[in-house]
């Protein structure tokens, strides 16, 4: 059978803002480049985020540089972030969205005419460029824009407007292609007929998102089912960090249709409470340690912070979301939740509901619309819902290569910017700052290619079988066993983790796996969900073990991984990075691997009491040595 | 709290395709898309849909229920009655390619057809300033969340296959007027959205104002402004009229 073949530069898989922003860098350094994405061109993930992007521009407070963005981004990961890649997130994030505007982009705007701020858990300033509590779809929109825009200019040019970069739309590739060690295209077929399509190229950017859907309450849409962390996997490439999973702290809990759609940080940021079923605003009885200074521990105080922000410290309702969701989490153990399982997050009796409906008008429209509640009358209900993983591809800060070469990966499928807990705000700056250089990584890479590898029939027809299979069985349901994956992830691997139910967890999975190569798909291959939902299980539990091993492994509590039998941060685990791998692209090893030492003029940004918190004391004498 | 509801879910490709009934269990609180993803997982695996992200933020799961364009994710079961048999087909004015995906790349043509963010010479990132008030305008366009149920309802192109190559839909319109209205784009914008993109064919019956599930205005805030600004430029009868005043001879 005939297979539709097509010849690029650089192949981006996904169309978020990182596939996107990758994209456009490409194609601007003169590389032609394909754009493959799951869905529809412009319905990406990146839609969904709300409350802003970080950039410290100074715009609000002067006082803000990339500095202050550096330290913020490497409290909020423990300490336990690629510091090179939070150096450099800092450092570009300002131009990354000024560059925005220059395409058309129209955040809001402060009384003396440059982009607004606002404030964010884990942010020392107000920090976040926003439009309203939509900015991840003025920012998917503008990168759309901008790909027509390039469109344009090469239709003017070549009389093509797919010359140079052509999106293939609701297309998913299935394998990586390889000529010995290197990258040599991708493997995939159109949802909408069934048929298969190859990708020829020496360059692919993986730019595919996180791993949600292996969760039953979830933020993330159907498209999150860890394509690009199982692509890079099977292709050889390693996965870090992949215990560390955020769960947003408020998700709506009710209706149960819609339990885990987010509830944006911006309701929090712009002056909304949480409190428990005794009225209490519980989160000052939260404050941890390591953060004791940098909280108010007053409302009264909290409360003069939205206004007086220099003699005051921000309310306890704004630390990072790992603690945030602890806490809701605990409060809703302990009896004290709301009468549908979570706690009250209240902005009705902070802004007059005028403000209410201008700062969040999809959070208005949202409560609303889906649970017939008025936001500006009456709290919502909101509990932890699985939101980020900050776990994946193991990849170069400054190039974004992983160790495949013509391999590389931005945005939420790249691991180490966020150690092992993300800020708000800080993924849709890592997404433009980390999908450039990414888009750029892999034009020097082809540029610097001696020759065009190629592709093997073998491994195509292996593709092709593999893809096939489920339609030729008559199996098991593919639903059924998402469903057992979704739930044996919640329960057992989840917010709050320990070693007999991770355990647990890994032998489910590994019955799950010989489940997965069984389940069967009725129906023909035009736009078929249950195929397609067969194809993305096998992603999804390779996943889900990388998850389940390292959690296992890591014995110790640090943001998006909580371990009830080890609750404390352990310095010494501190350095350790979980490295995951396959060998024979079904089960998975996990390496310890040390995180290289942070270079000295960035350590010497933190005081040596912070530092303390976190480093080993012969890190400690280490620092000692640097800062005398 | 549940029941049982009935559906009658159009099915087909190829350009075939009927209804089919189906009975099928609502619980307290869901939406259309909920009972759709329900048939899928126990009686019709390979029933079509296109969904994302199940909040009204994607505009993916654009469909027809008991007629009217909704979003799936957004249209509550409880706005039914429990006996109301509830009608779910595809958009109307695009080609079915099974079930209830529809082919909507008319809307990624016509997006290409329109001049992008034309900025002026010398303005360099991080260099502009705008005022709120003067962005706010443009901000409302850009709620869109490109469903395509406004280019779906507008009766220029739903039974007239004829006008959509010089149409661009109320969405596209739209957009021409988001850009116009845009403080730093310098483009000519005004005698294409006439001549190239069919503004004239847009006679305001606000179908499209209607269908959006973000509420924006389309006609009155996008479409209407941006008749007048070329009617404006074409023939401004107060201008025409004051014209024929003051030139009387004394």
């Amino acid at each position: 059978m005939e297979i539709e073949r097509h010849e690029y530069d650089v192949v981006v898989i996904g169309a978020g803002g990182a596939g996107l922003r990758a994209a456009i860098e490409a194609r601007q350094q003169g590389k032609r480049t394909a754009i493959v994405c799951k869905s529809l061109f412009g319905k990406a993930h990146t839609v969904m985020a709300e409350g802003g992007a970080a950039a410290a521009m100074g715009n609000v407070n002067p006082d803000d540089n990339w500095m202050v963005h550096f330290r913020d981004t490497m409290r909020g990961g423990k300490f336990l972030n690629n510091w090179r890649m939070a150096e450099l997130h800092a450092k570009e994030a300002p131009d990354r969205v000024w560059e925005l505007e220059a395409w058309g982009a129209l955040f809001d705007r402060t009384k003396d005419g440059k982009i607004s701020q606002r404030n964010f858990g884990g942010h020392e300033y107000p920090r976040l460029a926003h439009v309203g509590d939509r900015t991840g779809l003025e920012l998917i929109r503008t990168l759309q824009q901008r790909v027509v825009a390039l469109q344009q200019e090469d239709y003017e040019q070549h009389g093509d407007y797919e010359a140079y970069i052509k999106v293939f739309a609701e297309c998913t590739i299935t394998r990586l292609l390889k000529d010995g060690d290197r990258i040599s295209g991708a493997f995939g077929y159109w949802r909408e007929s069934g048929s298969f399509v190859v990708l020829d190229a020496p360059a692919v950017v993986l730019a595919t998102g996180g791993i949600g859907k292996s969760y039953v309450v979830t933020s993330n849409s159907w498209e999150y089912t860890g394509d690009g962390h199982a692509l890079a996997l099977l292709a050889g490439a390693n996965l870090i960090n992949m215990e560390f999973i955020q769960f947003h702290p408020t998700g709506m809990v009710w209706p149960p249709s819609v339990r885990g759609i987010l509830v944006t940080e911006s309701v929090r940021g712009d002056g909304g409470v949480l409190r428990n079923s005794a009225g209490e605003r519980f989160m000052f009885n939260y404050i941890p340690e390591v953060f004791k200074d940098k909280y108010a521990t007053t409302e009264e105080e909290g409360d003069r912070w939205y206004t007086d922000q220099a003699n005051n410290r921000r309310p306890p309702e704004l630390l990072p979301r790992d603690e945030v969701a602890r806490a809701i989490n605990s409060e809703v153990k302990a009896g004290r939740g709301s009468p549908q399982g979570g706690v009250f997050l209240d902005v009705s009796t902070r802004l007059p509901a005028e403000e209410i409906r201008r700062r969040l008008p999809s959070m208005y429209h949202q409560f609303k619309e889906l649970a017939d509640v008025d936001i500006t009358a009456e709290p919502m209900q909101v509990g932890p819902t699985c939101h980020y993983i900050m776990g994946g591809v193991e990849v170069d800060a400054d190039t974004g290569a992983a160790a495949v070469p013509g391999l590389f990966a931005a945005g939420e499928v790249s691991g180490g910017m966020h150690g092992s807990n993300r800020l708000g705000g800080n993924s849709l700056s890592d997404l433009l700052v980390f999908g450039r250089r990414a888009g750029a990584g892999a034009a020097a890479y082809v540029d610097a290619l001696p020759a065009r590898p190629k592709i093997g029939q073998e491994q195509l027809d292996e593709a092709r079988e593999e893809a096939l299979a489920p339609l030729q069985r008559t199996g098991e349901n593919p639903y059924e066993v998402h469903h057992e994956l979704q739930r044996t992830m919640n329960e057992l691997v989840g917010i709050i983790r320990k070693a007999e139910e991770v355990s647990e967890a890994l032998e489910v999975v590994e019955k799950l796996k010989e489940r997965v190569r069984l389940v069967g798909a009725a129906g023909s291959r035009i736009y078929n969900p249950g195929w397609h939902l067969a194809l993305d299980l096998r992603n999804m539990v390779l996943v889900s073990e990388c998850v389940a091993r390292a959690a296992l492994l890591r014995e110790e509590s640090r943001g998006g991984h909580t371990r009830d039998d080890f609750p404390g941060m352990n310095p010494e685990w501190r350095r350790k990075l979980l490295v995951c791998s396959t060998a024979d692209g079904s089960s998975i090893t996990v390496e310890e691997k040390l995180q290289p030492a942070m270079r000295d003029d960035l350590i010497t940004l933190f005081d040596r009491d912070e530092l303390k918190k976190y480093l080993t004391d012969e890190e400690m004498s280490e620092f000692d040595g640097i800062s005398k | 709290m549940s029941y049982k509801a009935k559906f009658k879910v159009w099915r087909g490709e190829g350009g075939e395709g009927k209804l089919e009934d189906f009975t099928v269990e609502v619980n307290e609180g869901e939406v259309v898309l909920d009972i759709i993803h329900r048939l899928q997982a126990t009686q019709a695996p390979d029933l079509a849909v296109r969904w994302n992200c199940k909040a009204g933020k994607c505009g993916s799961c654009s469909m027809e229920i008991n007629g009217k364009p909704r979003l799936g994710c957004m249209t509550r079961m409880s706005t039914f009655a429990e006996d109301e048999t509830i009608t779910v087909t595809p958009m109307r004015t695009f080609p079915v390619i099974k079930d209830l995906v529809t082919d909507v790349s008319f809307n990624y043509q016509k997006a290409r057809e329109i001049p992008s963010f034309t900025p002026p010479q010398g303005v360099r990132p991080g260099e502009y300033r705008m005022q709120q008030v003067d962005v706010e305008r443009s901000q409302e366009f850009r709620k869109c969340i490109e469903c395509f149920m406004c280019n779906n309802i507008c009766h220029v192109i739903r039974d007239h296959e004829e006008n959509k190559p010089a149409f661009a839909g109320p969405r596209f319109l739209m957009r021409i007027a988001e850009l116009d209205m845009h403080p730093y784009d310098v483009a000519d914008r005004q005698e294409s959205a006439q001549e190239e993109h069919g503004l004239g064919y847009c006679n305001i019956t606000k179908c499209c104002t209607e269908v959006c599930p973000e509420h924006i205005k389309i006609t009155d805030n996008a479409l209407i402004p941006m008749k007048e600004r070329v009617v404006d430029r074409k023939y401004d009868p107060l201008v025409w009229l004051g014209n024929k005043i003051f030139r009387r001879p004394k």
